[in-house]
């Protein structure tokens, strides 16, 4: 199993719904967040282009985070998702350094957070919270082993791309363009 | 164009605007490690080789430092953690892909052999020491040393297996000299490879940068040697040492840019940092001219019998080696692949 998710870059309005809905669902201090929204402008007038994204932890295939946690705190759950055990950070900053996405943040309580797929919930058959709100519909969330998942499908019929590959790190979170 | 830019207000505390996790506290620890590993790399080097009566400062009286260098480095460490009471689950596993982990392990092997070795030349370096005299020895002979003349010094460890120990350890100074220097080397390599594990930073992603740090680890040491020594001719073998060490340094830093140049479009911003942006001015005038070239003049004119107090360039080293690491790690943080 492995979990990851597509995301429609020409369906999504930047609206920011996912990213209040994960702030609510997994009680994120305030002034922090563990998802937000990047907008691209590429082009010359009159032909521009706009791309929105939804962004968050990629849950890497090759994971520095994990490999650099001198503890083993960061670690690899069943389907991929990369988490970590607050109980046995340090707080020592390593895995903030090796993420090319910045997609950890330092809780005031002295632990590193990040997305988790919202384990909780999928563990119950639900979506991540983001998902399960985004107004346009424009994130898919499921098994991408399983070639006949939605995911799998939206991955395979359509023009994709990870962010910054050139990192290395194998990104799980496809964008739709 | 092409911008791309983060609009829903993302400002997590030390990640945004720019990446800034690692404070004060990396590169001193960085330094002081750097130092540590270079003051007990030539300490064991001039006891291999069989020349610790000449080069006395090398092999006893600089070490002094390397402990007292290991435990504030240790401590700017503590101090970076967000939670240092969890400190000790930095000894629960050994992670050698973590370069966090290793080190801590490193430090943690090669801090009592530092302190076994100042231990065993205590008597050759205090021989009058008086424990009747000062706090400090009437505070040692409450716990471990004992009024006792035996050989010339007024003093001598209370406790048999201490003796024993000690003589075991002063036969076998070489063997223990050869494992010192292996994790002196593991060391000062380990203060640049600590930066180059994480690729998610363009400056720091460069295999150039465990030679580059382990050099000028080892330059800061000759310039403590250089700077502590009295002895003439242990003075000029160092400013040597020094020299040479300074040449490599030079050249690797040259080596490093062209290979950012050569590299990703990341990388060409990386150095861009250092060549007309932002670093420029700090990195040329402090780290280059000052903790340099400069040294490396004095120390020539210096090799060319012009009298020059030997201070000024080792202090000027001590500061580029510091500086260096200051703006490796500040840098570092501000390249990015992203946005
Ligand atoms: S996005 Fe960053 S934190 Fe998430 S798995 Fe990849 S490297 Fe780790
Ligand atoms: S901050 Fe925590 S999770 Fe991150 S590398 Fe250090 S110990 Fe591991």
């Amino acid at each position: 199993m492995r979990y990851g998710m597509a995301i429609d870059t020409r369906k999504c309005v930047g609206c920011a719904d996912c990213v209040v809905a994960c702030q609510t669902e997994n009680n994120i201090p305030i002034g922090y967040t563990r998802d937000w929204i990047a907008e691209l402008n590429e082009g010359t007038y009159p032909n521009l282009h706009l791309e929105i994204r939804s962004e968050r932890c990629n849950h890497c295939e090759n994971t520095p985070c994990v490999r650099t946690c001198p503890t083993g705190a960061s670690h690899i759950i069943l389907g991929g998702i990369v988490k970590v055990t607050h109980e046995e950070c340090i707080g020592c900053g390593a895995c903030i350094q090796s993420c090319p996405y910045d997609a950890r943040y330092m809780h005031p309580d002295g632990y590193v957070d990040k997305c988790t797929f919202c384990d909780h919930r999928v563990a119950n058959g639900q979506e991540p919270a983001c998902v399960s709100v985004c107004p346009t519909h424009c994130m898919y969330f499921g098994d991408l082993d399983d070639p006949n998942s939605e995911v799998s499908k939206v991955v395979a019929a359509n023009k994709i791309k990870t962010l910054a590959p050139e990192a290395g790190t194998k990104p799980q979170i496809f964008y739709l363009v | 164009m092409r911008e791309e830019l983060i609009t829903s207000g993302r400002m997590n505390l030390n990640i945004d605007p720019v990446l800034h996790i690692w404070h004060w506290q990396i590169p001193v620890y960085l330094f002081l490690g750097g130092l540590a590993a270079g003051l007990l790399f030539f300490a064991a080097y001039y006891t291999i080789i069989g020349k610790e009566k000449k080069f006395t400062t090398a092999v006893k009286f600089a070490p002094v430092l390397a402990p007292v260098a290991i435990i504030l480095g240790l401590i700017a460490l503590l101090l970076d953690l967000k939670h240092p009471a969890y400190f000790w689950q930095l000894y629960t596993t050994v992670h050698l892909e973590s370069p966090m982990s290793w080190g801590a392990w490193v430090l943690m092997f090669i801090m009592p052999i530092s302190m076994l070795w100042v231990a065993s030349y205590f008597k050759e370096i205090f021989p009058k020491f008086d424990i009747n005299q000062n706090i400090v020895g009437k505070m040692l002979k409450k716990v471990i040393v004992k009024n006792d003349n035996k050989e010339g010094a007024n003093w001598d460890w209370k406790f048999e297996i201490i003796r024993k120990f000690e003589i075991n350890f002063i036969k076998n100074r070489k063997p223990v000299a050869w494992v010192m220097l292996i994790l002196a080397v593991i060391l000062g390599v380990y203060t640049g490879i600590l930066l180059s594990a994480f690729n998610a930073r363009p400056l720091w992603n460069s295999s150039i940068l465990g030679p580059l740090f382990l050099t000028s680890g080892l330059s800061t040491a000759a310039a403590t040697i250089m700077w502590m020594s009295d002895n003439h001719e242990e003075k000029r073998t160092f400013s040597k040492i020094d020299l040479m060490l300074i040449v490599i340094e030079l050249f690797l830093i040259t080596h490093l840019f062209m290979g950012f140049l050569a590299g990703s479009e990341a990388k060409v911003q990386a150095a861009q940092y250092f060549l007309g942006g932002e670093f420029t001015v700090t990195f040329w005038i402090n780290v280059v001219i000052i903790g340099l070239i400069v040294p490396a003049i004095l120390e020539t004119l210096e090799l060319l019998k012009f009298k020059l107090p030997v201070m000024v360039p080792a202090a000027m080293i001590l500061w580029g080696g510091m500086i260096f690491r200051f703006i490796m790690v500040e840098a570092g943080q501000v390249t990015r692949f992203l946005y």
